[in-house]
C-alpha cells in the first residue's frame, strides 16, 4: 500500500525522465556527445550497448566516482567481499547505507530520498516487495541476461533474480543434540532454545520459515497453517522464544537453533565453528531476491557497472563463496567458469525444491497476520 | 533611587492594561514557536493527515482498522508497560538523585555518577538487549549461576522476552533518566529548610510533608511524565527481546512502516502514531490536573 | 546535637546501600558485555582483546565520530540558545502558555522516531534539494528529540530558583534583557544547564533510528555497520562506544566546574 503522500515522488519522476528523454534528443541532434550527455544517457539505458559498450559505461561509472547501496550487511551472501572487490577493480566508492534494513526499509529510502545525491542506487529486495514497486525501478538488461531462466526476471528488465537459497534449520552442535527431522525441536533438549530470523508478519525470511515448518509437518503451498501450529506447540513446551536472533545471541548460546536461509545461517559458522546446517529431505523451500535499478539513481552509469559486475562470472562466484546459490550458477556449472570449491562446499539438499509463488505468499501472510500473534502468545 | 526604581520595577513587572502590552511579549516566544513550527509541528502534522489516506484517497479505514483485538491490546500492554516502567525509574531515580544531591556538589563521585547516568540514560535497542541477554537470558551466567545453586527462574517460561522483562530492561535507562531531569530541583533544597523547620519542632516526618515535598511535588510529577512518555515510544529495545508477536504499540507500527511480506500498511501506521499522541495527550492532561491538585492539597 | 549526629549516620548508610545496589544493577550488565566480547572462537579458545582491536582497522568509523561530535555541539549550543531564553521569557512574561510550551515539548517523545522520520522526509527532502545535503543538517531534527529530556531539566533549575526577583532586581539596577539572563540568571541554573547539555550530548551521541532511516552514518550507524563483522565485534564496539560517551561526558562536566565553585563559597 503506498499513500498518497507518497504518489507525490513519482510524478516527479515522470516529468523528469521527459525532460532527459528530451535532452538526450537534443543533444543527439547537435551531433555531440558531451561529458554529461553520457551520463544522461546511462539514466535511460536499457543495456550496455545503448551507452556504446562496456568500455563506455565503465568510463561513464569511474566519472561518476561512487555508488549507493542499502541493505547490504558485510556477512549477508557475502556482499562485504562483492562490494570490496567491485572497489577494487573499478576504483569506485561504495557508500553502504542502513545495513540492518528490510526491502521494505530500502524501498522507503528510494522514495523519501526522491532525487538526492544520497537517494539509493540499486536494491536487492524480496520478491513481494520488488513485484509491488516495478514503478520505481529503471529497466536494464545486463550482458549475461539470456543465461537467467525466464521464471526468474521480468522480461523487460525492470527486476530480476540474483541469488537464493534454501530455508534450513542452523543449530549449534556443541549445545543441542543432532537434528535429523523437525519434530526433533519438540523434545525437552530445546527447551528455551529455537528462535525464528524475525516476525513472520514482517520478514521475508521468517515467513518461508513458518511455510517450511508447515511443508514438513504435512501442509503445502498453500496451507501454513501447519506451520503456524506448530511454532504455537513448540511455544506451548516453551521451546520457542521470541527474541531476536544475532550473531552474539547465537555465539553466547541463547538462541542455539534458528529457522534461516541456508547462506545466511552458514555466516554463524564464523562464530561458532560447530555450526550445523539442516534442510529437511520432505521440505526443501527456496526462494531467490531480486535487483532492480533505481529510476532516479544519482548515479545511473555505477549503478548499471555494478549489476554487470554483480551478474559476471566473478561477481556470482562471490556470492557463491557466500553459500548463496548465484541464479546464473545452471550456466556457469555448464560453461566450466563455476568456482568448484565453494560449489563443493554448499550444504547438501536431497528433495525437490519448491518455491512460493505470489499468490500463495499473499495467501500466506494475510493468513499469518490473522493468527500468527494468537499462536505464539 | 527609589522614584527611578519603582519606575523600572514597574516596566519590568506583570503585562498590566493588556493590549499594547502583549504583542511585545509574544515577540519572545516567536523564535522557539517558529522552529518548533517547521520540523515539529509540520512532521506531526504530515503524519496525523497521513492517518486518514491510503491508495485510493481520503478515507477512515485506517482509523476503523484500528478496532482489531490485537492493536487494542497492543495499546493497552503499552500503557501498562510505560506506566510500571515510569513509577519505577521515577522512585528509584528520586533515590539515587537523593543519594547524588546530599553527597559533595563539586566533588568528582558526582560527576562520574551524573556523565553515568547520562551515558545509560541514552542506551538502548539490541545492545542493551544483550547485556540484559548475556546476565539473566536463558544462558546468561547469573541464570546459571541461580540454576546451579539456588533456584530455576525460567522453569515456567523466559519471562525476559515478556512484558515483566521489559520493565525490567526499561529501568536501566529510566532510573538515569531520572536523576538527570529532577536532581536539579533537589539542588535546589536549602539546609536552611531542615534547620526552619527543627527549629519550629518538626521531625523528619514534616520537613518531607509541609516543606520539601510541596517544592518537589510539580517537579517529580514532571519527570514522571516524562518517563511515561519514554517508554511509550521505545522500540529497538523491546523489538530486540520481543521479536514476535508486536505486543505493544511502537513495534505493532514498526510491523505496519516496514513489512516486506505485503502487509506494509503506512496509513494503518500513521493512525497508531495518531493515538499515541491523543493517549499522551491524556496522560498530560490528567497530569496537569494532578498538578493543580497537588498544589492546593500540599499547600 | 546526637540528633543531627544520628541523622548524619543514617544518611551515609542509606547513600552507600542505594550506590552498592544500584551501581550493581548497572555496572553488571555492561561487565557481561565486556566479557562476551573477549570470549575467542570455539568453545576452549582463550580469551582476547581481538575484538577491540579490530575496532581500530575501520577507517570510516573516525569519520562517523567526528560528525557525531559536530552534531553534539551543534544541537547543545542550539538548544541552550533557543530553550533557556524562552523558558525564562515564558515563566517572566507569558505565564498562561507554559503548559503549552510544556506539550510541545514532551511531543517529540509521543511518536516513535521510526514514525517521526515519514514525516520528517518530506522536509529533509526540501533541505537536501535546497540549502545542504550535509549531515549536520540532522542537527535541525536532533534539536527537536532533545527538547523533552532537557526542557524537564531545565524547568527543575528554573523552579529551584526566584526567577521573578532575580530579573526584576537586575532590571532595576539597568541591565539589559541579555545581561539578566547571561549573568543573573544563567549562573544561578548551571547544574541544571550542564545537565541539560550533557543530556543533548548523550542523546545526539546516542541516536540512531532517523540518521539510519535518512541514509545518513553517523556514530550509532557505523557502530551497527561494524557489528556485523562477528559476534565480538559487534558488542565491544558497544562497550568502546559507551566508554567513549561517557569519557566524553566526565570531561564536558569540568566545564561547570569553577562556576558552582565560585557560587557555592560564596554562601
Amino acid at each position: 500500500m503506498v499513500d498518497a503522500r507518497l504518489r507525490r515522488p513519482d510524478f516527479l519522476t515522470r516529468r523528469s525522465l521527459g525532460v532527459l528523454a528530451s535532452s538526450v534528443i537534443l543533444l543527439a541532434a547537435c551531433g555531440q556527445a558531451s561529458n554529461s550527455g553520457s551520463s544522461i544517457s546511462a539514466a535511460s539505458a536499457q543495456s550496455a550497448s545503448d551507452v556504446g559498450g562496456m568500455s563506455s559505461l565503465v568510463s561513464a561509472a569511474k566519472k561518476e566516482g561512487q555508488l549507493n547501496v542499502i541493505a547490504l550487511p558485510p556477512d549477508w551472501a557475502n556482499y562485504g567481499a562483492v562490494i570490496s572487490g567491485f572497489t577494487a577493480k573499478y576504483g569506485i566508492k561504495v557508500n553502504s547505507a542502513n545495513p540492518n534494513g528490510s526491502s521494505q526499509d530500502e524501498v522507503t529510502a528510494v522514495q523519501q530520498l526522491g532525487k538526492t545525491s544520497r537517494a539509493p542506487d540499486v536494491l536487492d529486495v524480496g520478491m513481494a516487495v520488488a513485484l509491488a514497486n516495478t514503478s520505481l525501478f529503471a529497466p536494464y538488461k545486463v550482458q549475461t541476461w539470456n543465461d537467467i531462466l525466464d521464471a526468474q526476471k521480468e522480461p523487460t528488465g525492470i527486476w530480476y533474480q540474483d541469488y537464493g537459497g534454501y530455508m534450513s534449520i542452523g543449530y549449534d552442535s556443541a549445545k543441542v543434540p543432532t537434528i535429523s527431522s523437525i519434530q526433533d525441536l519438540m523434545g525437552t533438549a530445546f527447551k528455551g532454545k529455537v528462535a525464528l530470523n524475525g516476525d513472520p508478519t514482517k520478514a521475508n525470511a521468517a515467513l518461508n520459515g513458518v511455510m517450511m515448518a508447515s511443508l514438513a509437518n504435512g501442509g503445502s503451498l498453500d496451507d501454513i497453517s501447519k506451520g503456524v501450529d506448530f511454532f504455537h506447540q513448540l511455544n506451548v513446551k516453551h521451546n520457542f522464544v521470541p527474541v531476536q536472533a544475532t550473531t552474539a545471541t547465537v555465539k553466547n548460546g541463547t538462541t542455539p537453533v534458528v529457522f534461516d536461509w541456508d547462506y545466511l545461517s552458514a555466516a554463524h559458522g564464523k562464530d561458532v565453528p560447530s555450526w550445523k546446517v539442516f534442510v529437511p529431505n520432505n521440505a526443501v523451500l527456496g526462494g531467490y531476491y531480486a535487483q532492480a535499478i533505481n529510476k532516479n539513481a544519482p548515479h545511473p552509469a555505477a549503478a548499471r557497472l555494478w549489476e554487470e559486475y554483480l551478474y559476471s562470472d566473478e561477481g556470482q562466484n562471490l556470492w557463491l563463496k557466500g553459500l548463496a546459490r548465484p541464479v546464473r550458477m545452471a550456466a556457469m556449472q555448464k560453461s566450466g567458469k563455476i568456482d568448484a570449491t565453494a560449489a563443493a562446499a554448499l550444504p547438501p539438499v536431497s528433495g525437490t525444491p519448491v518455491f512460493l509463488s505470489a499468490d500463495q505468499a499473499t495467501k500466506a501472510s494475510a493468513y499469518l497476520a490473522a493468527n500468527w500473534a494468537q499462536a505464539i502468545k | 533611587m527609589s522614584a527611578a526604581a519603582s519606575t523600572a520595577i514597574q516596566r519590568v513587572g506583570r503585562p498590566v492594561g493588556g493590549g499594547r502590552r502583549l504583542p511585545v511579549s509574544w515577540i519572545g516566544a516567536v523564535p522557539f514557536f517558529g522552529y518548533v513550527a517547521l520540523f515539529l509541528l509540520l512532521p506531526t502534522l504530515i503524519v496525523v493527515v497521513g492517518a486518514f489516506f491510503s491508495d485510493s484517497g481520503l478515507t477512515l479505514s485506517n482509523l476503523t482498522g484500528l478496532q482489531k483485538d490485537f492493536i487494542v491490546s497492543a495499546f493497552v500492554n503499552s500503557v501498562i508497560l510505560s506506566a510500571t516502567s515510569a513509577l519505577i525509574g521515577a522512585v528509584g531515580g528520586a533515590i539515587l538523585a537523593y543519594a547524588v544531591a546530599t553527597g559533595n556538589p563539586s566533588g568528582s563521585f558526582r560527576r562520574l555518577v551524573l556523565s553515568a547516568c547520562g551515558v545509560l540514560a541514552q542506551f538502548g535497542g539490541v545492545t542493551l538487549a544483550f547485556a540484559f541477554i548475556a546476565t539473566i537470558g536463558q544462558a546468561g551466567f547469573l541464570t546459571l549461576w541461580l540454576q546451579q545453586h539456588v533456584v530455576d527462574i525460567y522453569a515456567g517460561g523466559v519471562w525476559l522476552y515478556q512484558l515483566k522483562g521489559l520493565v525490567l530492561v526499561y529501568a536501566y535507562f529510566q532510573i538515569p533518566l531520572m536523576v538527570l531531569v529532577f536532581l536539579p530541583a533537589l539542588d535546589g533544597i536549602r539546609p536552611q529548610w531542615r534547620e526552619a523547620t527543627e527549629s519550629l519542632g518538626g521531625r523528619t516526618w514534616h520537613y518531607w510533608r509541609y516543606v520539601a515535598g510541596p517544592l518537589l511535588a510539580p517537579a517529580f510529577i514532571g519527570a514522571t511524565l516524562l518517563l511515561f512518555a519514554n517508554a511509550f515510544s521505545a522500540y529497538a529495545t523491546a523489538y530486540a527481546l520481543i521479536n514476535q508477536g508486536a505486543i505493544i504499540a511502537p513495534l505493532q507500527i514498526g510491523n505496519d512502516l516496514t513489512s516486506e511480506v505485503g502487509l506494509h500498511q503506512p496509513g494503518l501506521a500513521k493512525a497508531e502514531a495518531l493515538v499515541m499522541v491523543v493517549i499522551v495527550t491524556v496522560v498530560m492532561t490528567l497530569y496537569a490536573l494532578l498538578q493543580r491538585r497537588t498544589a492546593k492539597w500540599l499547600q | 546535637m546526637s540528633a543531627v549526629r544520628a541523622r548524619r549516620l543514617k544518611l551515609r548508610i542509606f547513600r552507600w546501600i542505594v550506590f552498592l545496589v544500584l551501581g550493581a544493577f548497572f555496572l553488571v550488565p555492561i561487565g557481561a558485555m565486556f566479557e562476551f566480547s573477549t570470549r575467542g572462537v570455539g568453545e576452549a579458545a582463550p580469551r582476547t582483546l581481538d575484538a577491540f582491536v579490530t575496532i581500530g582497522q575501520y577507517p570510516d568509523l573516525v569519520g562517523a565520530i567526528v560528525n557525531s561530535l559536530e552534531l553534539a555541539a551543534i544541537t547543545s549550543m542550539g538548544m541552550l540558545l533557543l530553550l533557556v531564553p524562552t523558558m525564562i521569557w515564558v515563566k517572566l512574561r507569558l505565564p498562561g502558555i507554559s503548559r503549552v510550551v510544556e506539550f510541545i515539548c514532551l511531543l517529540p517523545l509521543t511518536i516513535p522516531a521510526i514514525v517521526l522520520v515519514a514525516g520528517l522526509g518530506p522536509i529533509y527532502l526540501w533541505i537536501a534539494l535546497n540549502v545542504s545535503d550535509s549531515i549536520l543538517t540532522l542537527a535541525f531534527a536532533y534539536l527537536i528529540l532533545v527538547l523533552p529530556y532537557t526542557y524537564r531539566a531545565l524547568y527543575a533549575g528554573l523552579a529551584a530558583i526566584d526567577v521573578k526577583t532575580l530579573s526584576e532586581a537586575a532590571r532595576g539596577l539597568g541591565a539589559g534583557w541579555g545581561t539578566v539572563m547571561w549573568r543573573v540568571i544563567a549562573p544561578n541554573m548551571s547544574g541544571a544547564l550542564l545537565n541539560a547539555a550533557l543530556l543533548s550530548v548523550a542523546v545526539v551521541l546516542g541516536e540512531f533510528t532517523i540518521a539510519n532511516l535518512l541514509n545518513y552514518v553517523n556514530l550509532q550507524v557505523e557502530v551497527a555497520q561494524l557489528g556485523r563483522a562477528n559476534a565480538a565485534v559487534s558488542i565491544a564496539v558497544a562497550v568502546a562506544s559507551l566508554l567513549f560517551v561517557f569519557v566524553l561526558l566526565v570531561l564536558l562536566s569540568f566545564v561547570g566546574r569553577t562556576r558552582s565553585h565560585r557560587l557555592r563559597g560564596a554562601q
